[in-house]
């Protein structure tokens, strides 16, 4: 133990000091990250600047719920801003010219018409020069027209059970009110099924994060092969020292870079760009579990190579394919059928998810990701320490 | 001082899939020794000190360091047993200072015992002005001090050195002999392979002969010598009539052989220093003016060309 812990403290002194760990751990990651969030923080500002306008014509209960809810909770995203414009020409000109994306128009007696149970539709005015905007605005007011359409399909079920007799005006206007009440908490969950998703900046810095861990763990478990080629081993094996103990030290080293360029990151992006990683509690579990994945997993490969050189090349293959595989860089998760399933196979798809449920639904939800990264590590780990055995014979 | 000798070991055998590299060989070494192993590229010497440093588990036989067996399993012995590798084995992103910290740590010194001993090894070896350095930017004269530096640090009771002075300048070299004969002193057994025979000549009180993986010869530099016959070649030159003079001399008992070449006389004798004032002599007394005397005495590598028919270095 004691002579593991001298082993992992001489490669990390030498380490830290010929700054390559330093490079592939913290500099590069951070400023890949911060690089794409400019780039793609651009994107993300147009469509935040997806600028939508709404009119309202109808002035009625249905509407002012539509721009008094449904808008500004969208609005709160950060996906859109909405303004009201006083008519659909008004609108349609502000659309032609640019300055909105696209405008929703609320007719001239929706409300009534909702209500009456009659033909009711939305109006979406879009320009072709904006696609994306006018998607949006689709995709809000169908959104919306659906929750219109269960409330009335509710308040239809309530009404046929109370029997053929016509209704009276106002038994219809109650359980319309009430089916609209109990559905907020389906609009809730929708709610929450969206934050599931890291926003892209912290998506940018968990993504970078964990992709060049893979190449930082590196450092510790393929300095067995270099000090094996450079004949250090041999002098460390005639010292008074196991070679469990050698292993070991070899191991610890690769976790402790693992996970301090990890926290240097963590801490940095939160604060230098605004990244926010979730519960600490939870994205430290995740952390140590995607830090003993990618070691176990590095670790393995290097059993496999020759020298330090050829462990080198494959180990950045199999990172650069587990991290694309992973979504580190765009979501696979959102790839159809076979790729989408082929992540699993990433532990830095596990971490992202992890993340993101951690978001969504708390602390709870980090163990099964979590597990499935310890999986990975002990699987890969077992397998690579029965191989370093052979690794460090002289 | 423990009785008995600090290393023993017998019938060491070893073979990498196909190719025997060593082949039973043993040998012992009393403390305050220093026993060569000489042989040419090849012939075993790292696969044996492989084994008897711990490295690599031999196929068959024993080995004692001061009364323990070392095994590639036995942990403590290593204590007793310091190693220098025929390859550079430091770390060139470390300082001097660091990498004699960090094994002198790893043998079992606290922090302030390593650093301690870590100056006494960087005086000794020469490197105490240039200790803060990283190792990178030593010379390789400097590297190879250190590497021997490092196989002293904890004050094995066995000090292995393989080939330490391989591709080091002069200067370098004599201060690494120097510093193994001064280990001698201090009672420390010393294992040192070479294939250069006058280190062998020079700093081992015995040596064992290596070749195809076996022992074929061993004793002190006399005895091996006087394998060969210890007979001494005397070459001396000189005009005129040369035919008294080698007669005369051809009459000694400590003359086996004389003859008459072209430039003069060569004589093959024992004992050629003690005969010299006798030789000249003679021939003063057969009117004979020497113009030059060249004395070849044999040594371990006529040893080994007699042993095996080759030469100790291609
Ligand atoms: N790890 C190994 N795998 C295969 N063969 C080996 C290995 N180590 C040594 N050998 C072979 O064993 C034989 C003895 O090698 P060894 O290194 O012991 O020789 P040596 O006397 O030290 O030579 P040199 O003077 O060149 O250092 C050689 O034929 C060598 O090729
Ligand atoms: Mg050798």
């Amino acid at each position: 133990m004691r002579a593991a812990l001298l082993i992992c403290a001489k490669d990390l002194r030498s380490r830290l000091r010929d700054r390559s760990a330093l490079l592939v751990g913290i500099v590069v990651p951070f400023g890949l990250a911060f690089i794409f969030s400019l780039i793609l923080g651009g994107v993300t500002g147009r469509s935040q600047a997806i600028r939508l306008g709404v009119v309202d014509l109808d002035h009625g209960p249905v509407a002012a719920r539509f721009t008094g809810q449904v808008l500004p909770a969208v609005a709160r995203s950060g996906v859109v801003t909405v303004r009201r414009e006083p008519t659909a020409a008004a609108g349609r000109r502000l659309t032609a010219s640019g300055a909105l994306g696209a405008v929703i128009v609320i007719p001239r007696g929706f409300s009534a018409r909702v209500r009456s149970g009659g033909p009711a539709s939305l109006t979406v005015i879009g320009d072709a020069a904006s696609p994306i905007s006018g998607q949006v605005a689709l995709a809000i007011a169908g959104g919306f027209a659906a929750e219109l359409n269960r409330v009335r399909l509710s308040v239809a079920a309530a009404l046929r059970d109370l029997g053929p007799a016509p209704p009276p005006a106002a038994a219809v206007r109650r359980l319309a009110a009430r089916a609209a009440a109990a559905a907020s908490p389906v609009t809730a969950q929708d709610v929450s099924a969206a934050s599931r998703q890291l926003d892209t900046k912290s998506f940018l810095a968990a993504g970078m994060a964990v992709f060049f861990l893979f190449f930082t763990v590196q450092f510790g478990v393929t300095s067995l092969l270099e000090e094996r080629g450079d004949g250090t081993l041999a002098r460390l094996l005639a010292a008074p020292v196991s070679r469990a103990s050698v292993l070991g030290g070899k191991l610890a080293t690769s976790f402790l870079l693992g996970v301090l360029s990890m926290a240097v990151l963590e801490v940095a992006t939160s604060v230098l760009l605004g990244a926010s990683w979730g519960d600490p509690l939870g994205v430290a579990v995740l952390t140590v579990a995607a830090v003993l994945a990618a070691t176990g997993i590095m670790a393995l490969v290097a059993t496999l190579a020759k020298n330090a050189e050829q462990a080198g090349n494959w180990q950045a293959v199999v990172a650069v394919v587990l991290g694309l595989l992973g979504g580190t860089f765009f979501p696979v998760s959102e790839a159809p059928g076979v790729l989408a399933s082929l992540t699993f196979a990433a532990p830095q798809a596990w971490f992202l998810r992890g993340l993101g449920d951690l978001r969504g639904a708390g602390l709870p939800a980090v163990w099964v990701p979590a597990l499935a990264m310890l999986g990975f590590a002990a699987v890969t780990g077992a397998v690579a320490l029965a191989r370093l055995r052979r690794v460090a014979e002289v | 001082m423990a009785p008995g000798p600090v290393l023993s070991c017998e019938g060491l055998r070893r073979r990498f899939g196909g190719i025997v590299a060593v082949d039973g060989v043993g040998f012992v070494i009393q403390a305050g020794e220093t026993y060569g192993l000489l042989g040419p590229n090849g012939a075993g010497k790292t696969t044996t000190i492989s084994m008897i440093a711990g490295l690599l588990q031999p196929d068959a036989g024993r080995i004692v360091v001061s009364g323990e067996p070392v095994s590639t399993r036995a942990v403590a012995v290593r204590r007793l047993i310091g190693y220098v590798p025929q390859d550079l084995a430091i770390y060139p992103d470390l300082s001097a200072r660091e990498n004699l910290v960090f094994f002198g740590r790893l043998y079992g010194m606290p922090a302030a015992r390593a650093r301690e001993r870590a100056s006494e090894v960087l005086e000794l070896t020469g490197l105490a002005d240039r200790a803060g350095d990283l190792v990178k930017t030593y010379s390789g004269g400097m590297k190879r001090r250190l590497n021997i530096g490092l196989g002293l640090l904890h004050r094995p009771r066995l000090l292995i050195l393989d080939e330490p002075t391989v591709g080091v300048d002069p200067q370098s070299r004599n201060a690494i002999l120097e510093s193994v004969e001064s280990l001698a002193g201090e009672g420390i057994a010393v294992l040192y392979t070479t294939h250069y025979m006058e280190e062998a000549e020079r700093l081992c009180d015995r040596v064992g002969i290596i070749d195809h993986g076996a022992l074929i010869a061993e004793g002190t530099r006399d005895e091996l010598v006087s394998m060969v016959g210890g007979r001494d070649r005397v070459r001396l030159l000189a005009p005129g009539d040369l035919g008294a003079w080698a007669a005369a001399l051809a009459g000694r008992e400590w003359v086996h052989e004389a003859s008459v070449t072209g430039q003069g006389v060569d004589l093959m004798v024992t004992g050629a220093r003690g005969h010299l004032a006798e030789i000249l002599a003679a021939a003063a007394q057969a009117g004979v003016t020497v113009r030059s005397v060249e004395v070849t005495e044999p040594d371990l590598e006529a040893v080994f060309l007699h042993l095996t028919g080759r030469a100790l270095r291609d």
